[in-house]
């Protein structure tokens, strides 16, 4: 499974925003709905999540200590 | 090509206006629709005519003598793009590329002038906006100018780390409303972190690969 950026449907507005700034196709229409499909070609560039306006789509950063 | 009647309603500067008068100035815009990565217009030249941001994303910025880009804003629809250089003279201050395909109303400045003295009330709208721009602009420039926003992200990091099974997940928005600053200087502050080996970027996993330099950046920033 790779980690994906979510999208909360509750507040997206389906603007098409952020489907039309990913460069790897990751989010697409499906049926309606403004879907995050999985693929290793997002590089979590966090651009769907610098415009969505609603604050729908976020890109979570994991933040780990190295040992 | 010809502009949408009912689009132009939605360029900022004509909220004041009636209906009426907007299609009495409908001839005074012009269409052009750009391809992702394709250039609205360059750091340097000179301007000749106001956008408006009418669909897509337009990324605006900067770029430094050593070939470095700082983004200064990502624009959504019904943003004016450059309204600093055709009202204040001179070249353009930044570049904007489109980052999807693009579509922007402009108009040429002499029109725009024309414009302005047909209907002198846009000025007010045009004065809030440009106002408003300025304040963006001035905390962001604080912000880039003071090395404590980047002890101030460190910090963050270092109180939000995965401990063992929370998996808690941090968007760069919410550091930076953490940090009281905007998400473009997180973003930076985070890429400066990493370019001083103290963390490594892995796409959603920030590492810190050095704790006690990050520990010393907070020292050093308070
Ligand atoms: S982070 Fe970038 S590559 Fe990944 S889905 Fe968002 S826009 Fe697409
Ligand atoms: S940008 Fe945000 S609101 Fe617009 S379609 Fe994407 S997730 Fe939904």
């Amino acid at each position: 499974m790779v980690e994906m950026p979510v999208i909360d449907q509750s507040k997206c507005n389906q603007c098409g925003l952020c489907i039309t700034v990913c460069k790897c196709g990751a989010i697409v229409l499906q049926h309606d709905v403004v879907t995050i499909v999985e693929t290793e070609d997002c590089h979590w560039c966090t651009t769907c999540e610098a415009v969505c306006p609603t604050g729908a789509l976020t890109c979570g950063f994991e933040i780990v200590i190295e040992d | 090509m010809a502009v949408d009647s009912a689009l132009l309603k939605d360029v900022p500067y004509l909220s004041e206006l009636t209906a009426q008068a907007q299609e009495a100035v409908k001839p005074l815009f012009f269409e052009r629709s750009l391809r992702r990565s394709e250039l609205a217009f360059m750091e340097g030249e000179p301007a000749d005519a106001l956008y408006v941001l009418m669909n897509g994303v337009v990324k605006v910025f900067k770029t430094s003598s050593n070939g470095k880009e700082q983004i200064i804003s990502i624009s959504t629809p019904h943003e004016v793009l450059n309204d600093t250089s055709i009202f204040g003279g001179g070249p353009n201050p930044v570049s904007a590329q489109a980052m999807s395909p693009v579509v922007l109303y402009g108009i040429k400045k002499d029109k725009l002038e024309e414009l302005l003295r047909q209907h002198p009330q846009m000025s007010l709208s045009i004065i809030k906006l440009l106002s408003e721009r300025s304040l963006k602009l001035l905390s962001l420039i604080e912000d880039l100018s003071f090395k404590h926003v980047i002890g101030r992200v460190g910090k963050i990091l270092l109180e939000h780390t995965a401990d063992g099974g929370a998996k808690q997940r941090l968007t760069q928005q919410e550091m930076a409303a953490i940090a009281g600053t905007a998400r473009e200087v997180v973003a930076r502050s985070l890429k400066t972190l990493e370019e001083r080996g103290v963390v490594k970027i892995d796409r959603h996993r920030i590492l810190i690969t050095d704790k006690s330099a990050l520990e010393e950046i907070i020292m050093e920033s308070t």
